[in-house]
């Protein structure tokens, strides 16, 4: 038993290496946010509002302040005297830090109490005293722009609980195809609010140390650079005394881009207490208050010839956004990259409208790993599609294969503006059914749906996009969407290489690693991977989207080969020959011709520091911005088979075949993991997960028996497999995959069940597939079972 | 996240923790495995000044026949029910019941008794000690009492015991020859609470007609009930289709489920007639083995 | 008011005084410094906080401190030993059986407790015996690889020791 990870071959691309970060996370050795202790720290808990639309009356925090162990009650009208009672976000709008004036959604940040223990905070906490007056709640995004609906963002200086209007495409061309078109269909679609839920929890340790000036923030955070920039702006404490360190993090899923009230407070507390203070919330805390997901209420209409030549695509959005607009979207991007949503398939015409509204729910929309949207998008099309194969009494197999963009026509510019620069979506899609043996389960189907049985096949050929993004369209806040690498080549040959992302468990210890080494010659185990440090990692933007690979993964590559580009000067003088004779072959620098001729880049690296060639710099490391030329599309045909329990309305998945093609693979094994996962998050979407809201705006998944996630007893067997089909533009070819997974599965889960029962007339039912919705669908058609 | 203060006493015996309880009123609690009471704590929906921990009496950790009864102590675990070769042998209705109750990790600490205190409407061995007749001992610094499950369990959150009362043992009459029981629950997904149970015990005669048959329902009104008019058709008659699907659509009628998250009323109502079908003809297979 | 205990935890014995109101899953990772237990949720569900205690694994977020007084207590510290990983360890690393790995202790002490009364589960089995430890990460398949490849690895070292004997 060995805790080593094993040398790699000269290539390590492709390589199923194991992780080089596992031996901390498997011994209980990991740094999460929580294991953090600093001497002296107190911990803070949130006091919040019962009610999702209130006036505060008062706020009582004497008996509070007289429990035993309490340092501090912080409240709205405290921030307020710093001018940090609201924050900006990065939606371009403004966020309530604590409330002050009035509360707009359950389970807001009202009060924040700062105590010498957990337990004494918690007290404190429950010691608070808030009077509310409770006023019209507005939990129906579909009545945000009554006349009569409650305004709920006086702040504002449009008196409109409409945030914004987003169009993309040809609206009269599209309108025009449609009108002509031989066959429309339409169908409304609601993609419900879920929440990414990574197991652990969001929290901070914020720490001013009044003596250097310096604050240090400890976070849950995906993208720590721009929480440092973030921070200093809106805090005004100069950039350069802050450092924001991203520990391990326990998932993130895109619940961790967003700045939280929370952290903003803990660094207020830190200030006022002159101590570190640790807030981490609970689930509860989690579900009810942080970046929750989806939330579109959708319609599409598609335009086809009779036999199925899809012509035009027609969406019309609307997007509750909660409370405030604080959704992590490049900012010129309101809807994200929703406008994917043509799919893989060739439409001359398109045009897709969104209306985003306030209601008195939290605020969040980008998460959950949707790729900005492109879940939403996708789950759109594909849906979109079925529906009009069942209008055209054709098999939805059939109808994609005479839509799909062909290889030849990539690089291939949809009507709503995306250059996609790769893909050969028939010839993954044939794979799959083949695998899957299509054609025998359409016969079987047969034979079941004659004896009685409810058995379905679901089919989803996403395109997704990845990797934001060019800097001339792509920024957050201002800030360009580059990523950046830094490596360093020891005298040793050994390397350590720093990013600009922030993995929470996709790996970057190793695959970064393989990028680098596999450049350099050296083994993955050579290459130490750092991310997550302010004051050592070079700028980047952080991880989501599935953004690392493409643009992270570029930079890494492109850095390595510039010292690849200074070792070989090295080569060139310990060799005695020029640059131009030099081959860089397994490896080595050979002189060409003389392959037996040859130096490693350790030589180089050790001739670096001890004998550099003269008027070369000594040492060898590099740094790369990178901008990356075009986002990546990766693609794939997922499969579902699904039987129906026609007693209970329980759906069962038998079957499920996920045929990826994210470009040149790095690490096989730990792409298969992320597969893995997110079409576990794509099963629970799909049949069990909704964070709803009453009238009152009550939320009614507030925590973990409320919001189901599966576990293993629940989860269906994933079998995947892959295609490679290469982006020209990336450095290696590769184009991210984390996201795929959930861009894709839902719509073959929702496919199947439909398909399993479109012979009764069914031809569409929202997520979740809950057991009671498929019963009601059952017992409406007469369909019984026991 | 973290409780209110309270004390904690791990007293050695059953006449120790009574007089503990005696001294506080209700303020103080019984904590068995916790399972239930911990949680509601942590929310601050519960906070006793005192918690009793029961799990250092020897005396409440029995668990075997004695006199036509099972025994099962206030500290046997879902676990050791689960575990047991006597249970799964013999008492099918109680296995099938302890393989479904919160997830494999909470019922190594959790306990059948404790549950059924908790009384739960959702409560998985509410409806499965109905379906088996099974019977309660209470104790108290005054002597014991006991009393049948139907009667224990009075409304949501509530059974019989007095504030100085601790439920002792419960016990399930030994099953004769030609007994079968099961328990059906719908859960969304392992760990949830029942959208629907149904327990069924049944015992039939030399003949296969039914002599004897118990049908208990959670998540089907303010507490685990008895389907009574199910029982009534059933009993004298053999356990075919007909009957059974009878007695489904009367066990449906009986229950009076809650719309919630994870239904409205006529589909839970359906899941009453669904799984009383489905635990009757289990019970079937199992009697008709035994024949 | 404050409660002495002793709980013996990785095999040292351990005497603190404690609140009662202390969880023991605090207990561990505060007052013992040993942080790879984790917390993951408010209600019990979610199985980042499982050890295992005197035997039986247990979610240490619902038991007291003070519940724990002259018990023996197993955390995923307490797996590796000189010789080296533990299998269990060894075959989640293999078989990437964690991304994240904040349910990784929780799991391995699950499984751990699973194998310790049922040495060759089968696949259901061992999803069932899971099922109250949640992974967002993993889908849970490559967990149940390493569970399956530590079940063969670990009777096979009890077969060849039997042997041996």
């Amino acid at each position: 038993m060995t805790t080593e990870a094993p040398r790699a071959p000269a290539s390590c691309l492709g390589q199923a290496i194991k992780r080089k970060e596992d031996p901390r996370f498997i011994q209980g050795r990991g740094r999460y946010l929580d294991d953090i202790s600093l001497p002296g720290m107190l911990h803070m808990a949130i006091v919040r509002s019962p009610y999702a639309h209130a006036r505060i009356v008062s706020i009582d925090k004497q008996t509070a302040l007289d429990t035993p162990g309490v340092v501090a009650v912080i409240t709205g009208e405290d921030l307020e005297k710093l001018g940090l009672h609201w924050m900006p976000t990065i939606a371009g709008d403004n966020q309530m830090v604590l409330a002050t004036g009035k509360v707009l959604f359950q389970y807001q940040e009202v009060v924040a109490v700062v105590a010498s223990s957990r337990g004494a905070a918690y007290d404190g906490a429950a010691a608070v005293e808030v009077e509310y007056e409770a006023l019209p709640v507005l939990s129906d995004a579909k009545r945000a722009m009554d006349p009569d609906a409650p305004l709920l963002r006086d702040d504002r200086d449009q008196k409109t609980n409409h945030i914004w209007h987003w169009e993309s495409g040809n609206a009269e061309a599209t309108a025009d195809a449609l009108v002509k078109a031989e066959v429309v269909v339409r169908q409304d679609m609601y993609f419900p609010r879920c929440h990414a839920s990574p197991l652990e929890t969001c929290g901070c340790v914020a720490d001013m140390d009044k003596a250097t000036g310096r604050l240090t923030l400890y976070v849950t955070s995906q993208a720590p650079h721009v929480y440092r920039t973030v921070i200093a702006l809106v805090a005004k404490l100069p950039e350069h005394m802050i450092r924001v360190v991203s520990p391990d993090i326990g998932g993130g899923f895109g619940a961790k881009v967003g700045i939280y009230p929370g952290y903003v407070v803990a660094v207020v507390a830190s200030i006022v207490t002159g101590h570190p203070v640790k807030w981490v919330e609970t689930r509860t805390e989690h579900l009810t208050s942080t970046a929750f997901a989806r939330d579109y209420h959708m319609t599409a209409e598609i335009g086809a010839t009779k036999d199925g030549r899809v012509q035009a695509l027609r969406v019309h959005t609307l997007a509750d956004h909660g409370a405030f607009d604080s959704q992590a979207n490049p900012s010129k991007w309101p809807a994200g990259l929703f406008n994917i949503c043509t799919g893989s398939y060739d439409f001359a015409n398109a045009f897709v409208d969104v209306d985003a509204v306030y209601t008195n729910k939290p605020p969040g929309g980008i998460s959950y790993r949707c790729s900005f949207r492109v879940t939403e998008a996708a789950y759109l099309i594909e849906r979109a599609m079925d529906v009009l194969a069942q209008e055209l009494k054709m098999d939805p197999a059939e109808l994609r294969r005479k839509n799909f963009v062909a290889p030849e026509q990539f690089p291939y510019t949809t009507p709503l503006g995306w250059t996609y620069d790769s893909g050969n979506y028939r010839a993954t899609f044939e794979k799959a059914l083949a695998q899957i043996g299509y054609d025998s389960l359409r016969r079987e189907q047969a034979g079941r749906r004659a004896r009685g049985d409810l058995m379905g096949i679901g089919i989803s050929t996403f395109t997704e996009i990845v990797g934001a993004g060019p800097n001339a369209q792509f920024d957050i806040l201002g800030l360009k969407m580059f990523d950046s690498a830094e490596v360093r080549v020891h005298p040793t040959g050994k390397a350590v290489a720093r990013f600009g992302v922030r993995h929470q468990g996709q790996g970057h210890e190793t695959t970064f690693a393989q990028i680098v080494a596999n450049e350099l010659g050296l083994s993955p185990a050579d290459v130490l991977v750092e991310q997550g440090d302010t004051d050592t990692a070079p700028y980047g933007l952080g991880t989501y989207g599935s953004r690392s690979t493409p643009v992270a993964g570029g930079a890494a590559a492109l850095c390595a080969r510039r010292i690849r580009e200074k070792a070989k000067k090295i080569a060139a003088h310990l060799l005695e020959c020029g640059e131009h004779d030099l081959e860089w072959t397994e490896g080595k620098f050979r002189v060409a011709g003389v392959p037996e001729r040859s130096v490693t880049m350790q030589d180089c690296a050790f001739a670096a520091y001890t004998n550099p060639p003269p008027g070369l710099e000594p040492g060898l490391e590099a740094t790369f911005y990178y901008d990356p030329p075009n986002f990546t599309f990766p693609f794939g045909t997922y499969v579902a088979v699904v039987d129906i329990d026609p007693g209970t309305g329980e759906v069962k998945v038998r079957r499920f075949l996920a045929i990826d093609d994210c470009g040149v693979v790095i690490n096989p094994m730990i792409v298969e993991g992320q597969v893995h996962g997110g079409l576990t998050e794509g099963f629970a979407i799909a049949f069990m997960q909704e964070i709803p809201y009453d009238t009152e705006g009550n939320c009614l998944a507030t925590n973990f028996t409320e919001y189901l996630v599966p576990t293993a007893a629940e989860t269906p067997h994933w079998e995947t497999d892959r295609t490679v089909t290469p982006s020209p533009h990336h450095p290696i070819g590769a184009k991210g995959v984390g996201e795929s997974p959930n861009v894709g599965s839902p719509a073959a889960f929702v496919n199947a069940v439909v398909d399993a029962l479109a012979h009764l007339g069914v031809r569409h039912i929202d997520m979740p597939l809950t057991r009671d919705k498929i019963w009601n669908v059952l017992r409406q058609h007469g369909v019984d079972g026991a | 996240m973290i409780t209110a203060p309270f004390e904690y006493a791990a007293p050695k015996s059953l006449k120790e923790a009574l007089a503990l309880l005696r001294g506080g009123g209700s303020d103080r609690k019984v904590l068995a495995g916790g399972q239930s009471l911990i949680p509601m704590m942590r929310f601050r929906l519960a906070a006793p000044s005192m918690l009793i921990d029961i799990t250092r009496i020897p005396e409440l950790g029995v668990f075997e026949e004695e006199d036509g009864y099972l025994r099962i102590g206030a500290i046997i675990t879902h676990g050791q029910m689960e575990c047991s070769p006597m249970i799964k042998d013999r008492y099918p209705l109680l296995f099938t019941t302890a393989s479904v109750v919160a997830d494999p990790i909470v019922r190594q600490r959790g306990t059948l008794c404790g549950a059924l205190v908790h009384a739960d409407p959702a409560g998985d061995w509410g409806a499965a000690l109905i379906a088996a007749r099974a019977e309660v001992v209470i104790s108290s610094q005054s002597g014991e009492r006991r009393m049948p499950v139907d009667e224990f369990l009075v409304d949501t959150f509530t059974t019989a015991l007095t504030e100085d009362e601790v439920l002792k043992e419960v016990r399930v009459p030994v099953p004769s020859a030609r007994t079968g029981g099961n328990y059906q629950k719908i859960e969304r997904k392992v760990g949830d609470f029942a959208t629907a149970g149904v327990a069924a015990c049944v015992t039939v005669d030399d003949k296969g007609a039914i002599a004897q048959v118990g049908i208990g329902l959670c998540a089907a009104g303010p507490i685990s009930r008895r389907a009574v008019s199910a029982e009534r058709r059933l009993m004298g008659n053999t356990l075919d289709d007909a009957a059974i699907a009878a007695a489904g659509a009367q066990a449906a009628a009986e229950a009076e489920p809650v719309a919630d998250t994870r239904g409205p009323v006529d589909y839970k109502r359906d899941m009453f007639r669904v799984l009383t079908i489905r635990a009757l003809r289990a019970t079937r297979t199992i009697v008709e083995g035994r024949r | 008011m404050s409660y002495h205990i002793e709980v013996t935890v990785n095999g040292e014995r351990h005497a603190a005084d404690v609140e009662a109101r202390l969880p023991l899953v605090y207990f561990l990772r505060e007052t013992l410094g040993l942080t790879g237990t984790h917390i993951g949720c408010d209600t019990t569900t979610c199985g980042a906080c499982t050890v295992i205690v005197d035997g039986k694994p247990v979610k240490s977020c619902t038991m007291f401190a003070v519940q724990a007084d002259g018990c023996r207590v197993e955390t995923v510290e307490g797996l590796a030993t000189e010789s080296g990983l533990h299998p269990l360890q060894q075959a989640f690393w293999d078989n990437h059986g964690l991304q994240c790995g904040y349910c990784t202790p929780g799991m391995l002490m699950a499984a751990k407790a699973l194998l310790s009364r049922n040495p060759s589960p089968s696949e259901a089995e061992i999803r069932q015996a899971i099922s109250g430890n949640i992974c967002r990460c993993t889908g849970y398949q490559n967990i149940v690889k390493a569970i399956q490849q530590a079940a063969e690895e670990l009777a096979g070292t009890a077969a060849s020791s039997a042997a041996g004997a």
